[in-house]
């Protein structure tokens, strides 16, 4: 593919922190080369900002290889931009040309409070996995892999959903701003494995609890999180959540758990 | 939600297999036997009180549900994915369950009220059938009745599906025969319910 340079307009949210209003700020951008990632076309804008002895973009960002789930921007009304299991950091400039516009807000959800900019505050995801999203293990030496035998199928359906990188994007997606997918892969990966069997009967409940506590919506099956996430989370996930939550509803500890 | 709207869809099959009876040409016949069973059976009518609680609970709950999840995103985004990423008709079940309720409304005042109150004050039961007949000249009320349906279709296609995936059939093995069963159910049931007045209004019953 050829290689090319586009000058680009850049709509960007800009905002003190989670007290204050924010408001669109527009920037240009020139000589952006397509062989770029999106937060390298960030970094250029920075640059240009700090040349000018202005404040910098703040936004997220680590890996920069798609495994970290830091990099959170939504870019023309889609969570990590157009590219479907893609985050912003995988993102390339070729996606654009010359002249574009490009919006870029935040996550938008009350339970992620934007830090500063494009920064949000993703703690409420540590909080429900610190809800339930834990095994008990015997310390000591780990134990041999192979003690255990686990059924393929299983295994690797643990494994797909043991994939979620916790960016959030699920949630950004969401018209009701839920978090249903995020917890039902930290719920199935350790559902559907034996390790996960001790605190069974209280993890779908008390998880599902600490996200409506957070201010998250509830699910009602749109499925625009499985097709923004950038891991291809399935949605099978939020029926097993589904069955899981009725598990440990019935089972009554998780109640029992709740009244102490 | 997923309880209340399995039942309501129960209900839509057991009115639309009764109100077909019209399309055996018989001049109503089969139909008002049907309608006099469904009318002072006892069973049925205290079903009914389920029926209507039902409905209340499932508008109740399907509404707050759906004001509380829209608060949730208090700073919208300026440019929303849209369609992009999820179907209109799932992000639009509010508005398409209002629509159904408004239909409701003119339903109720049309045939199930004249007739209740007619069994309370007179003991005898309305001539549904010539009711239908009268009615349905109306261009306006078969319009609305069109609305209704056309809303209910789309209410069921998202709605079908969701309850399942609710209750936690949503995998691999079950998820594509749900999905199939319920356009089928979607397109099939609300295009009987019209033909009803369709039929009428055209003269061909
Ligand atoms: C006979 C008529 C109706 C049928 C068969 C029906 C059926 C259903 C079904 C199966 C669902 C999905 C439940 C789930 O997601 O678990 C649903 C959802 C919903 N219904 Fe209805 N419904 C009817 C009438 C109404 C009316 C009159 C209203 C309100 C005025 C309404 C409002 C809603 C709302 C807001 C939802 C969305 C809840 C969600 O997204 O999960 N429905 N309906
Ligand atoms: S489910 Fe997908 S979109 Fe949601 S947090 Fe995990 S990786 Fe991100
Ligand atoms: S920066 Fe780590 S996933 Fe994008």
């Amino acid at each position: 593919m050829q290689h090319y340079n586009m000058n680009l307009n850049l709509k960007v949210w800009r905002q003190k922190n989670s007290k204050t209003s924010g408001a669109f700020e527009t920037f240009k951008v020139s000589n952006i080369s397509s062989e770029m990632s999106f937060l390298e076309m960030f970094d250029v804008l920075n640059e240009q900002l700090v040349a000018e002895g202005k404040e910098p973009v703040a936004f997220d960002h680590d890996c920069r290889e798609g495994i970290c789930g830091m990099c959170s921007m939504h870019i023309n009304g889609r969570a990590h931009g157009p590219w479907s299991k893609n985050t912003t950091c995988q993102l390339h400039m070729r996606e654009y040309k010359d002249g574009d516009t490009i919006v870029v807000e935040p996550w938008r959800a009350d339970a992620f409070p934007v830090i500063k900019d494009l920064v949000v505050d993703r703690s409420s995801f540590d909080r429900i996995i610190q809800a339930g999203g834990y095994i008990s293990v015997n310390t000591g030496n780990a134990q041999d892999a192979n003690a255990l035998p686990i059924e393929k199928q299983q295994a690797d359906d643990a494994f797909a959903a043991a994939a979620c990188i916790g960016c959030g994007a699920c949630v950004a997606a969401c018209p009701n701003a839920s978090a249903m997918l995020f917890v039902s892969a930290k719920v199935s990966h350790l559902a559907l494995l034996p390790q996960g069997d001790p605190e069974r009967k209280t993890r779908a409940f008390n998880m599902v609890n600490q996200m409506d506590a957070e201010g998250f919506g509830s699910c009602t099956n749109i499925g625009a999180c499985e097709a923004e996430c950038p891991k291809g989370i399935s949605l099978e996930n939020i029926a097993r959540l589904n069955r899981e939550y009725v598990g440990s509803m019935l089972s009554g500890s998780a109640v029992e758990g709740l009244q102490q | 939600m997923s309880l209340t709207g399995i039942f309501l869809i129960v209900f839509l099959v057991v009115h639309c297999y009764v109100n077909a009876q019209i399309f055996y040409f018989d001049g109503g016949v089969r139909f008002l036997e049907a309608a006099h069973f469904m009318g002072t059976n006892l069973l049925i009518r205290t079903t009914e009180i389920g029926l209507f609680a039902f409905l209340i609970l499932h508008m109740v709950q399907g509404l707050s549900l759906a004001f509380k999840n829209r608060s949730r995103r208090s700073q919208k985004y300026a440019v929303s994915a849209g369609s992009a990423t999820s179907p209109w008709y799932s992000r639009s079940m509010a508005l398409l369950g209002t629509l159904i309720l408004l239909f409701l409304v003119l339903h109720l005042y049309k045939f199930w009220g004249p007739n209740r109150l007619n069994q309370l004050t007179t003991g005898e039961e309305l001539n549904l059938y010539t009711a239908m007949k009268e009615e349905f000249q109306m261009a306006w009320v078969v319009a609305v009745y069109f609305l209704g349906c056309f809303s209910l279709a789309w209410h069921l296609v998202h709605g079908f599906y969701s309850a399942f995936q609710t209750l936690g059939f949503g995998n691999s093995r079950y998820k594509g025969m749900i999905k199939s069963v319920g356009i089928g159910f979607s397109i099939v049931v609300p295009i009987i319910f019209f033909m009803m007045p369709l039929a009428f209004f055209m003269h061909w019953l």
